[in-house]
C-alpha cells in the first residue's frame, strides 16, 4: 500500500501550489471548499474505495477538499485518502469546530507536528458565543504557532479573511515531546510528516535502511499530543458554563429507548413515505412509465433494429428482452436512480444532522448479536432501497467477518424498494394478519441468520466508539450536494456490473440455460412448495431484477397460502444479477458463492417449510 | 470497576482501555487513561455514553467490558 501521488492522480500540474482543507467530520469544510473555489470544481474517486475528492483553484493555486477525519492516520478508507493529501500539502487550511476545540485540536497539533504550513478557521463562532465558550483567539495563536481566524462560514462569515491569511500560512509550534522524536529521524525522510507517520507506526511509510522496521511510538505520541492539547484548552478557553441547551437535551432523548425507538420508528415511517410512495409510485411511475418506456425504449429499439435485425444474436443482446442498451438503462436510470437518489437524500439528512450517530447508538445492542456493530445499519437501511449500493457501502465496516456479515444478511434477507413495492402490493390484499406474518418470517430469518453466522464466522467483530455530534439543522446545498456525489458514484460503478448481468442473461437465455434452470426448479417450486408450475418462470426473472420476481407472480392464479409462501421465497431468493456481481466483486468468487447458494437454500427451505403449514 | 457498570450520572476516572487500536481512537476525542469523564447515559446492555466538556461517545458493551474505570463521585 503506497502513498497515491496527488498530482498525478488530480492531474495538478507541478509548481502549483497544494492547498488542502482539512478538519474533522461536519465542520463546515464543503462550506469553506464551495466559497473558496470557482465554478469549475473536478470530482476525482479514490481508487478501490468509496472516496470521492473535489478539487477547484483558488487564484493560481489549487484548492483540495479532503474528507472529514479525527486524525491523520490509516484506520479507514476516508483517514487513508486524507492522509495522502495532506502529506503532500504545501498549505493546510484546517477548519474547526469552535464549539469542540477539545476534539478538534488534536488533528490541528497533528498537522503542526506534520511541520506543514497552515492556517486556521475557528469556525461556527456563533455557537460557542451562544454557548457561554469563550476562546481568547490570540492566546490559542501564540500556543499554536499558527494564524488563527473566527468564522461562521453558512453566514459567508471569516471566508474572505482565510483568503488573505493564506500568505501568513507558517509553520506551527511542535509537541516538543514529539520534536525532540522528530529530529533524528527526520533526515532519513523526504519531509518531517513522513518522518511523523513513521513514528506513529503507520503502514503507509516503511522504514528506511538504518532505522528499525517499526518506531512504537504511537501510543506514547498520541498521550503527549492529547496532554498538550488540553493544556492549550485550559489557556485559551477561558468561561464555560455547560448548560444544557435543547439540542444537547433532544439529542440525549433520541438516546434512550423511549423516546429513542419510537422516534426511530416514525423517522423510517417518514422516510418509507419520501421514497416508498412519492419516489417509488409517483417519481418512478413518471420515470420508467412514460420517459422510459414510452419513448426511450422505442427509439433505442428503432435505432438498433436499423443496424441488427431484432432476430439477430446482436439485436437481441443489444435491444431484446434483456437489452444491455434497453433493459439495463431502464433498471437503472428509470427505476433505480430516483429510489437511490432518495435514499442517499434522506441518509445525507440524517448524517448531517448528527441524527446517524444516535441511531447507530441506538441499535448496537441489537448489531452486537448478529455479529456487527450499530454503525453496520447504514448498509442495511440503504438495503431496503437498493442492495447493490448497499452491497457497496459494506466497506466502511470494520472487519472482514463484519463486512460478511452484512453482505450476506444484505443478499438473502434484505428485500430492496423495487421489490418490495410490488410485495406489499400483492401482501395487503390479503388482511393486515397476512402482512405481519410475511413481517414476522423475513424478520425472523435475518435475525437466525446473523446469530448463526456470529457463531460459525472465525475472528471478531469491532466494538463501537463514535463521535455523538451536537444536532444540528442540516443545510440543504450540502444534502444536495453529498446526494448528488453519491448517486453518481452508485451510477458509475454500477453501471457496467448492470450492464453485464444483462449480457449473461440474454446469453443464458440463448443457449438455452435459462431454460434448463427453469426444469431444475419446477420440481422444488411445485412438489416442496406446493406452488404452482408457472412460478418457474417468476424465480428465473428474480435472477435478472427481484421485482420483475414478484411481479412474475402477480398473474399467477393462487391462494392466499399459496401467495405468501411465494412471496417469502422470492424475497429470499437470489439478488439481482447486479447485486451478485457487487458482492463477488467486494467479497471474492468463494464468499459470494457462498451467500448466492445460500439465498438458494434460505429460499427453498423457508418457502417448503412455510408451505407445510400455509398450503 | 469496568465502564460496562458504570451507572448514568457518575463520575469516572479512565484507568486503562484493554485494545490498542480503540485507545488510540480514544485519545483522539480526549479520553484516555487519567481522564475524568461522565456516564450520560447507558442503554440497556447496550452502549455507554461518556461525557467529557462537550464531547460526547457512545462506547460499545463489549468495549466498555475492556475499559477500567474508578468511580469518583455520583452527581
Amino acid at each position: 500500500m503506497g502513498l497515491l501521488e496527488i498530482n498525478k492522480s488530480l492531474k495538478i500540474p507541478s509548481g502549483v501550489k497544494k492547498i488542502v482543507l482539512a478538519g474533522n467530520p461536519n465542520v463546515g469544510k464543503s462550506v469553506f471548499f464551495n466559497a473558496l473555489t470557482n465554478r469549475y470544481v473536478d470530482v476525482s474517486n479514490f481508487p478501490g474505495t468509496t472516496v470521492d475528492i473535489s478539487h477547484g483553484s483558488l487564484g493560481k493555486d489549487i484548492l483540495i477538499d479532503t474528507p472529514g477525519i479525527y486524525g491523520v492516520s490509516s484506520f479507514n478508507d476516508e483517514e487513508k485518502v486524507a492522509r495522502d493529501v495532506i502529506i503532500q500539502a504545501d498549505i493546510v487550511i484546517n477548519i474547526v469546530d469552535a464549539l469542540h476545540l477539545e476534539r478538534d485540536l488534536f488533528l490541528t497539533q497533528q498537522i503542526i507536528d506534520m511541520g506543514l504550513p497552515m492556517v486556521v478557521s475557528l469556525n461556527m463562532m456563533d455557537e460557542a458565543i451562544k454557548n457561554g465558550v469563550k476562546i481568547d483567539i490570540e492566546i490559542l495563536e501564540e500556543e499554536l504557532g499558527v494564524p488563527i481566524i473566527p468564522s461562521v462560514a453558512i453566514e459567508g462569515k471569516g471566508i474572505e479573511e482565510i483568503r488573505d491569511a493564506l500568505q501568513r500560512a507558517r509553520p506551527g509550534k511542535k509537541v516538543p515531546y514529539i520534536d525532540a522524536l522528530l529530529k533524528p529521524v527526520s533526515p532519513f525522510f523526504s519531509n518531517v510528516g513522513e518522518a511523523l507517520l513513521y513514528l506513529e507506526d503507520d503502514p503507509l511509510i516503511e522504514a528506511p535502511f538504518l532505522l528499525s522496521a517499526k518506531a512504537g511510538s504511537q501510543e506514547e505520541i498520541y498521550m503527549q499530543r492529547r496532554i498538550r492539547v488540553n493544556e492549550i484548552m485550559e489557556m485559551a478557553i477561558r468561561e464555560t458554563t455547560v448548560g444544557a441547551s435543547l439540542s444537547a437535551r433532544l439529542g440525549q432523548l433520541m438516546l434512550q429507548p423511549f423516546p429513542g425507538i419510537p422516534l426511530l420508528f416514525i423517522s423510517l415511517l417518514a422516510m418509507y413515505y419520501f421514497i416508498g410512495v412519492f419516489i417509488a409510485q409517483i417519481v418512478v411511475d413518471f420515470t420508467e412509465g412514460v420517459v422510459m418506456e414510452n419513448y426511450y425504449c422505442p427509439f433505442m429499439e428503432n435505432i438498433v433494429g436499423r443496424v441488427f435485425s431484432p432476430d439477430s444474436l446482436l439485436g437481441y443482446i443489444l435491444a431484446g428482452e434483456y437489452g444491455v442498451l434497453t433493459l439495463t438503462v431502464v433498471y437503472l436510470v428509470g427505476l433505480l436512480l430516483p429510489l437511490v437518489a432518495g435514499f442517499y437524500f434522506s441518509l445525507s439528512i440524517m448524517e448531517d444532522s448528527g441524527y446517524l450517530p444516535r441511531i447507530a447508538t441506538l441499535t448496537d445492542r441489537l448489531m452486537v448479536k448478529l455479529g456487527l456493530n450499530g454503525r453496520a445499519i447504514i448498509p442495511i437501511i440503504l438495503g431496503l432501497g437498493c442492495v447493490t449500493m448497499a452491497a457497496i457501502t459494506t466497506r466502511l465496516l470494520g472487519s472482514k467477518r463484519e463486512r460478511i456479515i452484512a453482505t450476506a444478511l444484505l443478499g438473502i434477507a434484505i428485500p430492496c424498494s423495487a421489490q418490495l413495492g410490488v410485495i406489499f402490493g400483492m401482501v395487503a390484499p390479503l388482511g393486515i394478519s397476512y402482512l405481519f406474518l410475511y413481517l414476522a418470517v423475513i424478520i425472523g430469518v435475518f435475525m437466525l441468520l446473523g446469530l448463526i453466522m456470529a457463531r460459525v464466522l472465525p475472528g471478531r467483530s469491532t466494538d463501537l466508539l463514535i463521535d455523538l455530534p451536537p444536532l444540528r439543522l442540516p443545510q440543504l446545498k450540502n444534502v444536495l450536494k453529498k446526494t448528488y456525489h453519491r448517486t453518481g458514484h452508485f451510477i458509475k460503478e454500477a453501471s457496467p456490473l448492470f450492464a453485464l448481468g444483462a449480457l449473461l442473461i440474454s446469453l443464458l437465455n440463448i443457449s438455452g440455460s435459462l431454460h434448463t434452470i427453469q426444469n431444475f426448479l419446477r420440481p422444488l417450486i411445485t412438489g416442496w412448495m406446493r406452488l404452482p408450475p408457472e412460478a418457474a418462470t417468476a424465480f428465473i426473472m428474480g435472477i435478472v431484477r427481484r421485482d420483475f420476481g414478484a411481479a412474475g407472480l402477480y398473474s399467477l392464479n393462487m391462494n392466499t397460502g399459496q401467495t405468501l409462501v411465494s412471496l417469502v421465497a422470492i424475497t429470499l431468493f437470489v439478488p439481482c444479477i447486479a447485486s451478485v456481481l457487487v458482492i463477488f466483486k467486494e467479497r471474492g468468487i468463494k464468499d459470494g458463492l457462498l451467500i448466492w447458494v445460500g439465498s438458494f437454500l434460505t429460499a427453498f427451505l423457508v418457502g417448503g417449510w412455510l408451505a407445510l403449514f400455509m398450503v | 470497576m469496568t465502564l460496562a457498570q458504570a451507572i448514568k450520572g457518575e463520575k469516572l476516572i479512565i484507568r486503562s482501555i484493554d485494545d490498542s487500536e480503540m485507545r488510540m481512537k480514544a485519545i483522539r476525542f480526549g479520553v484516555m487513561e487519567g481522564a475524568e469523564v461522565i456516564c450520560a447515559e447507558k442503554l440497556p446492555r447496550g452502549p455507554v455514553i461518556i461525557r467529557r466538556g462537550r464531547q460526547e461517545l457512545a462506547v460499545g458493551h463489549g468495549l466498555a467490558q475492556n475499559i477500567t474505570v474508578e468511580r469518583v463521585a455520583k452527581i
